[in-house]
């Protein structure tokens, strides 16, 4: 379990440029949670999760991980990245091993782990996020976008984090590769119990798999909460330049125009079924104009 | 990484700033000659009374100047303390083996004057002009070298990108450094075999991206159909105006002054 107590951060202190980047946070995550943070560029949000693996430090405030503080002096900071993973934006550039299989077992390496023991966890975490044996002996440089990706989140994966943190890990994908990596991230979070923290700022993206949303804006939390009470109040996310998901919209026009039905479909197949329920009434709707 | 001032531009609006690039780039060479022309102390206190003119003129706060000065204070150190001991003369002070020569000392504090002086007057150009500025200005002066078929234009395109790149590679480096150090790398390991093995993770992502840069830029110069320097015009092409002609002549007067000083044995 994750607890940020008042934390703050601040960039260029005590210069003319310093902005307030993370700005009195206080929140927690618990364990085995599949949370989506979403917020606009500039938000805070990369800011945030860096706090959490001690990558950088609060300037106020406290981040405690399994309730000791992790910013404390003697506190094992390196050792606490291998339980808090964090998978960078496009962090496929962070690859330079002439193959994959060497690449992904570099974390397990620093975990201090034996050769055999690096090259099993490897193999799995590979195997988990989609490669077959005979990609192994690839270089990574070889590989498209996608399974670059793939290979990178694979890297982290390997030291069997506890909680794993991603960045934005869809952001210049395709659709299919997009929905490739956050299917497969879900299938992490229920087969492995891993918490996840998803970082985004679509919604259409988190929509579908996240049990909470945590809305982000200037280093503040402006939402937070499960998916259908988020984009209850749409109006929220559009003043900070966010907006909900198309279906919910849908069914909001829907409502507006005498239907009575529920909004807070997630997905297109719940709003069709939904929708489907109130067939009559739409017939009657229709008729009437 | 963030630490360093030194040489980086800073935005603000004086007189210096205004000052055409060209003038401040003969400028600088001028203070530098004269800091090795004058050996007196009267003449360190004539180019030092100079150079504060200039800071004040240059409206840049004195404490970002020293703070960038903190990058060389280990070279100024080295260089005091050699001085200070290995300068033959009548001695001073003895501790243990060493002697504090008066030679020595005067010697170490005029060297550590003039280092200083140095820096700050080079890092004050860099400080009032673009890096744009400064390499339109190097290509117009070294315009006549052209005849020599030197690849002047070129040059200078080199200069400016090499320049723009710096903070942008030091903000990748920053990335693949947290990147690595989340799977666990270990950069504060005492050895020194393993501190440059722990580069290895760094510094080949690194190239990579700065090839892939390199080529994306190239790309995109093409497709705005760059071909060298041959008939290019300039959006703000360099004009001399009165306040320039006036730094020429104060320059000279300065200049002449320091020539002067050594001359007489001031």
């Amino acid at each position: 379990m994750i607890e940020v107590k008042d934390a703050c951060y601040t960039y260029e202190a005590g210069t003319a440029m310093a902005v307030n980047a993370i700005d009195h946070i206080t929140t927690t995550i618990p364990d085995g949670q599949f949370i989506g943070l979403i917020g606009h560029t500039g938000s805070g949000k990369s800011t945030f999760v860096q706090l959490l693996n001690g990558l950088i430090k609060c300037s106020s405030g406290q981040v405690l991980y399994n309730g000791e503080d992790i910013n404390a002096d003697g506190y094992d900071r390196r050792n606490l990245r291998s339980h808090v993973g964090l998978v960078f934006q496009y962090p496929e550039h962070q690859l330079f091993e002439t193959d994959i299989l060497t690449d992904v077992m570099f974390g397990p390496k620093n975990q201090g782990l034996s050769e055999e023991e690096c090259r099993e966890r490897a193999k799995e975490a590979l195997l988990s996020v989609g490669f077959s044996e005979r990609h192994f002996s690839q270089s990574p440089f070889d590989l498209s976008g996608g399974q670059k990706r793939r290979a990178a989140i694979a890297g982290v994966l390997a030291m069997r984090p506890d909680v794993l943190i991603l960045d934005e890990p869809t952001a210049g994908l395709d659709p299919k590769g997009r929905d490739n990596i956050l299917e497969m991230i879900s299938e992490l979070n229920r087969t492995h119990d891993i918490t996840i923290l998803l970082v985004s700022h679509s919604m259409e993206d988190v929509a579908r798999y996240v049990e909470r949303i945590m809305v982000m804006d200037s280093g503040h939390f402006i939402l937070d909460g499960a998916p259908a009470e988020v984009f209850a109040q749409a109006e929220k996310l559009e003043e900070v330049g966010l907006a909900a998901p198309q279906i919910t919209y849908i069914m909001r026009k829907l409502k507006a125009r005498g239907l009575n039905i529920q909004t807070d479909a997630l997905t297109y197949e719940e709003a069709a079924e939904e929708i489907l329920k109130h067939r009559s009434e739409l017939e009657a709707l229709r008729t009437q104009e | 990484m963030k630490e360093i001032t030194l040489g980086q531009y800073y935005q603000t609006d004086s007189v210096l700033h205004r000052l055409d690039p060209r003038v401040k780039l003969v400028g600088t060479l001028c203070y530098i000659i004269s800091l090795f022309i004058v050996n007196s102390w009267p003449g360190y206190v004539a180019v030092g009374l100079f150079l504060a003119v200039m800071i004040v003129l240059s409206r840049v706060p004195f404490s970002y100047i020293v703070r960038g000065m903190k990058a060389i204070a280990f070279i100024l150190a080295v260089t005091v303390i050699f001085n200070l001991f290995m300068t033959p003369g009548e001695p001073l002070v003895s501790i243990w083996k060493l002697t504090v020569t008066r030679e020595g000392l005067s010697f170490a504090i005029k060297m550590a004057v003039r280092l200083v002086f140095l820096i700050i007057g080079s890092s004050l150009m860099t400080l009032t002009t673009t890096p744009t500025q400064l390499t339109d200005a190097l290509e117009n002066l070294m315009g006549p070298l052209k005849k020599l078929h030197v690849p002047v234009h070129e040059i200078s395109m080199m200069m400016s990108i090499a320049l723009r790149f710096i903070p942008i590679l030091m903000e990748e480096t920053d990335k693949i450094e947290k990147a690595q150090m989340a799977r666990g790398a270990d950069f504060e390991s005492k050895s020194i075999i393993q501190r440059v093995k722990s580069m290895v993770p760094i510094l080949v992502p690194l190239f990579i991206s700065a090839f892939r840069r390199a080529n994306d830029l190239a790309m995109a110069m093409e497709a705005r159909c760059y071909h060298g320097g041959e008939g290019r015009t300039r959006m703000k092409p360099l004009v001399y105006e009165r306040r320039d002609f006036i730094a020429y002549v104060i320059l000279a007067v300065f200049f002449g002054l320091c020539i002067a000083m050594r001359l007489l044995n001031l």
